[in-house]
Parts: C-alpha cells; structure tokens; sequence
C-alpha cells in the first residue's frame, strides 16, 4: 500500500488531466471541466494544483511550494513533502531554481520565466460566482461574453465607496476574451500575469476546473478609464530588507499595538537580505 | 522581535505524532482491534462504505480507527484509498427482486407475498440505556424459524401491475452508467447520475433535505411503499470470457418511496417513485435518498420547483461531505495575504471618509 505511481495519480488520470490542460492552454481563460480524483488531502486544500502538478513533472523538475508566498507556511510543507515522497523530485525554496512552483494567493516577486511553469491552487475558479451562484447560468454568461453583470458590480463599488473593493481575486480579462479569476492571490500581483513568460496553470480540484494562461498572455484587469486599476501601496518598505515594491504582509509584534510590515515572498526577501549583509 | 514562521516542518511532524497518542488513548486500556470495529460498530462501518463509495467492510473498520471514530474523516480516508485502485469495468446491475432479505417491512400493505420481515432494527426499541452492555454480558440467542422460500417481489411491482405506479425510469438512454467519479458532474444530470452522488452523499444533509419535503417545503406525502436489507450477488461480465461471472456478494439497503401524483396532460394520476440504495445497513440515509431522488423530479413531473430539494443544481453541488468539509475546513489555513489586502482598503477608506467629514465640518 505505500507503493504508488510516480506523482501519485495513476497513467490514466496523468492522461485525462493533460488532456484538459491542453485544451486550457488552446482557449486561454477558459474553464475546462475536469474528472478531478479524490485525493489524499482535503478539498481547498489545494487538490487541484496538486493534480496539475502530479500531471506534469518529470522526474528532472525541481520543485517549489509556497503559500501566501512563504515556502514554510503548513500547507506548503505539507504539499512539498507529498511530492517529495510520491515522484522524489528535487525542491527547492529558491525561485529561479526551480521548474514548476506550485503556489496559493501569491506569484513570487521574482520576475519568471520562459522554462518554468506556474501552478496556482484554486477554490472557485468562477469569477462570475458571488454574482451568479448557479454554474448553469455562468456558463452561459461565458459563452455569450456577457460580462455587463460583473461591470456593474465594480462600478456599484466606486459609487458606494469610491474605490473598487476587490482587494484579492480581483478579475482580469484574458486575451480579450474570457474573464478569469486569477485565483485569490491579492490585486497586487495581477500585472505580473499579464505577458508572462512562464506557462500558468490552474487547478480547482473541488470545482472540477483546470484553465490557463500560455506564455506571453495579455491579461488586463477589469477597470473603467476614469478608475483605472491600481495596486496596493505601503507607507513603509519591508522591515527585515527594506523592500520597497514587493507585497508587504502585516505582523503583530506586541498586544500594545505594535507591528512590523515583511515581504510576504520568503525567498525573495531572505535573498535580497542576504545580499545586503554581502555588500556591508 | 518578528518570530519568522519557520518550522513549519518540524510543528507538522509533532502534531501528528501527538495525534497518533491520542488516537490510542490511554494505554492501560486495551486497544480496539479493527475486527471488533467491523463486527460491533456495525453500522459506523455500513455508513463509511457507503459514502466512502467502496465496499470494503476491513478498509473501514480502518479507517475508523484511523480517524478516532470521525466519520466523515473515515469516509475521506476510503476515497482516497478508492482514488488508488484500478478500474475494470461496471458490474451488471444487481437484482434486489432475488434478494436474500434479512428485513423487509412496507408500509402500505398490512401483509404482502413474501411477508413482513422486521430482521435486526431499532424500531420500537425503548430507547433506555441498558447498563448490563457495559459489563460484556453476552445477548440471548436470536429466534430461529425456517425460511419458506416465498419468493418476495418488489412491492411497487405489484401496483405497476394495476398501472397505478410509473414504470421505473433511469433517466439516461445509453448501456453505460454515467459516473461522476470519471466525468464531473454537469447540469442538467440523468437520473442514474443523480442517484449515484445522493448514494455519496451525506447522511445528514440528505436527512434534514427529505425531512423538509416532509414539512411542507415541496410537499409530497411520501409512503414508504418498501425497505428491504439482504445480500445480493454482483455478477460482471469479464469481456473475454463474455458471460456474467459472480464476484461476491454484498450487503445492501433499498429503500422505494411511493408519493401521490395528481397527474399532468402527458400522464394520468397515478404513483410516482423515489429511490433509495446504500451499502449496508442505511435505512435511515435510504429512505432520506428516496424521499429527495423523488423531490429531484420535479421538472421532470411538471411540478412546480419552489423548495430547496427540488432545486438539482443546490441538492447535488453541497451534498458530498468530503467535499463540504474540505472547503468549509480550508479556513483554518493561512489567507495573511488576502487579509492584508482587505485591511489595507478597509483602512483606506476609513481615513478618506473621515477626511471627507473634516472638510465637510470646516
């Protein structure tokens, strides 16, 4: 029983989610139903870009897990280690080391490129579902482009609060054509899918969807022109490397208020402290 | 000073070393073997093979143990184990008609060809706690009769006979089953596609769905027009050798609901049915699954689709428990990221509208 094939997933499954991946990549932004398996870890838990994963690493990958953009949060571990002991492929925490990343709610600081592949775990692949629960609706919005809904909602935004209050998950339209969810990685990281070098793929195992974004991929998010889309900002750079244009996440350090602000990216923050501490 | 989140790997490692000495509990206290699991908690067994969709009765007497009694978690053990194996084909569909019934009970007829078999049920129990299990003391033998070898036919097929009841409708057209663990479930699903994820589904979704159906919420006064529990044989059809060959035999509940229909313009008044089948001893999830199979129908019916157990795409998204409580549990892991983002605009915005009063007050 603790005999598996490589990556888990049988040849067969391997085949069918390839197969899917394929089609993904041939529409860009289109959700491709899948025959998501059962696996050993909970659904949202990441099932999907496990799946994805397992379908196509080799034995030379290297691989790289983060959540929230840090290699050692628990469920990154966790899913590190799955492959470490169904396929034995190599890890490793350094981006630029690695051939497929496997991540959830962040894409790494570190600009990708043309031989890696980018996996993201996903919850609800639709981005049309908070407006529309109904998968039998959403898929005809889809197929008739019939994005008005969604235009309506961010512009109920900015006449209600002056802003667009999507923070994470913020939509973006893929190659003038489908709008997708990037997933709920923060808006923040939205322009770095755009033109992309790196294959992207995305995996909702409970949902049962796979889509794509090939390499060199116009991605736009939504906007109007008189609210063009912006990213997050801080007042401060990173605390630990002085960071000024990474994703910075908040640290309570005390019950008296106190808190510090840190790159969510490990790699790309222990990298650039390291570099500091090289040039002193 | 910032405590880095390191060690992750190191906290996992022990938490589940922790687990594993809490599953065993104390020590002094004699272990619970899996054979005691598969032959005392009979029914924790009979609802993990169900849902978990494999009959297996060792696999989840393990699992059990496993997952410190979590049925659910048992259940998700069993799928992931289910995820392993291969696939050789599907099984001729079984014949409940020829079963070896251990229980069989209607409730619309007083007596019926084949009788009235109350078999092993709590029915009609007190439910009085019986402080004499606690000391092991061993049951009264069973009573024991001669089986008369009476054929007992399907009770709904006695009123097909008179045309009171539809025929039996499977809903698709094709040989093949359709199967949702092969191809992901789409809208609008066949009736055997349907049947399929309520046999997965969680008892208790299913229980507080059929109990609405009960309250007036698509009111359908169901009869339970039979629930029979008996071994039958599962015969598959090896293509080489290109007859059916009997793999084994397992142990079934069926359940079938006859509810009233005022007829449409396509059918006259008559019966109508809803099914329900579960590994094992379910009657409780059985008769649950019938009652809301028979509320799925309503489009078909021509009824008016107004409660929640009427609505196919509400019943059939949420009613897999592995799925529910993976998602509703995928809370627990860290969303600092998303978070951060939403305190950065909550922030935001308090300080424009509190900049937008000021000036408003100057």
């Amino acid at each position: 029983m603790t005999r598996y094939n490589f990556a888990y997933l049988n040849e067969q499954t391997k085949k069918m989610i390839r197969r899917a991946l394929l089609k993904a990549i041939a529409i860009p932004g289109y959700q491709v139903p899948f025959a998501s398996r059962e696996m050993p870890m909970p659904y949202g838990w990441g099932t999907g870009g496990v799946q994805v994963t397992a379908s196509i690493l080799t034995a030379d990958d290297v691989l790289k897990v983060i959540d929230q953009g840090a290699d050692d949060t628990t469920n990154a571990v966790s899913i590190r280690k799955f492959f470490k002991k169904t396929a034995e492929v190599r890890t490793t925490e350094v981006t630029e080391d690695a051939s497929v990343i496997q991540t959830r709610h962040r894409i790494p600081e570190t600009p990708l490129r043309e031989d890696q592949i980018l996996v993201y775990q996903v919850p609800i692949p639709e981005p049309l579902r908070f407006l529309e629960p109904r998968e039998t609706e959403t898929r005809k919005m889809h197929a008739y482009e019939d994005y008005g809904l969604m235009h309506v909602k961010l512009y109920e935004d900015i006449s209600q609060h002056g802003h667009i209050a999507t923070t994470y998950a913020y939509p973006v339209s893929v190659e003038g054509r489908y709008v997708m969810d990037p997933s709920p990685t923060p808006k923040f990281d939205n322009p770095k899918m755009n033109d992309c070098p790196a294959l992207q793929l995305f995996g909702a195992g409970r949902e049962k969807r796979i889509y794509a974004v090939p390499p060199y991929t116009r991605v736009v998010s939504l906007d109007f022109e008189d609210h063009p889309f912006e990213v997050q900002q801080w007042d401060a750079p990173c605390e630990l490397c002085g960071a000024r244009d990474t994703f910075l996440d908040e640290v309570i350090t005390d019950d008296a208020g106190g808190r510090m602000f840190v790159c969510s990216d490990t790699d790309y923050c222990s990298k650039r402290q390291a570099e500091s501490e090289a040039a002193e | 000073m910032y405590v880095a989140v390191k060690g992750g790997e190191q906290a996992i490692d022990n938490a589940h070393r922790l687990l594993a000495e809490k599953r065993r509990g104390d020590q002094q206290v004699a272990e619970v073997t899996t054979e005691q699991i598969s032959e005392q908690l009979t029914l924790a067994v009979d609802r993990v093979m169900t849902e978990g969709s494999l009959y297996d009765r060792s696999l989840a007497a393990l699992a059990i143990k496993q997952a410190r009694g979590d049925l659910i978690e048992a259940i998700f053990l069993v799928r992931a184990s289910r995820t392993t194996l291969p696939r050789f084909g599907y099984s001729q569909p079984i014949d409940t008609g020829s079963m070896e019934i251990s229980r069989r009970i209607s409730a619309t007829y007083k007596d019926l060809p084949g009788g009235q078999i109350l078999g092993p049920t709590f029915d009609y129990t007190h439910r009085l706690l019986e402080p004499g299990l606690e000391d092991g003391n061993l049951p009264e033998p069973a009573a024991l009769g001669d089986a008369d070898d009476q054929p007992a036919p399907h009770v709904l097929g006695l009123l097909s006979e008179e045309g009171l009841m539809e025929a039996p409708s499977s809903g698709g057209q094709d040989d093949e089953p359709d199967d949702l663990t092969r191809e992901p479930l789409s809208f609008p699903a066949d009736r055997d596609l349907r049947l399929q994820n309520l046999a997965r589904g969680d008892e208790g979704f299913l229980l507080a769905l059929g109990y609405s159906t009960q309250r007036g919420f698509a009111r359908n006064h169901p009869f339970a027009g039979e629930i029979r529990l008996g071994t039958v044989e599962v015969e598959f059809v090896p293509e080489e050798l290109g007859f059916p060959i009997v793999l084994g035999e397992i142990e079934v509940t069926e359940c079938e609901m006859v509810n009233q229909f005022k007829g449409s313009k396509k059918a006259p008044p008559q019966f109508t049915r809803g099914y329900g089948l579960t590994f094992g001893h379910c009657e409780r999830k059985a008769m649950s699954m019938a009652q809301v199979d028979r509320a799925l129908r309503a489009k078909e019916l021509g009824e008016d689709e107004i409660a929640p157990a009427q609505d196919e795409e509400f019943v059939l998204s949420h009613c897999d428990n592995v799925q529910a409580t993976g998602f509703v549990e995928h809370l627990k892991l860290p969303h600092y990221v998303d978070f951060q983002s939403e305190l950065e605009l909550v922030r935001r915005m308090r300080k424009e509208q509190a900049e937008a009063l000021r000036e408003a007050a100057e």
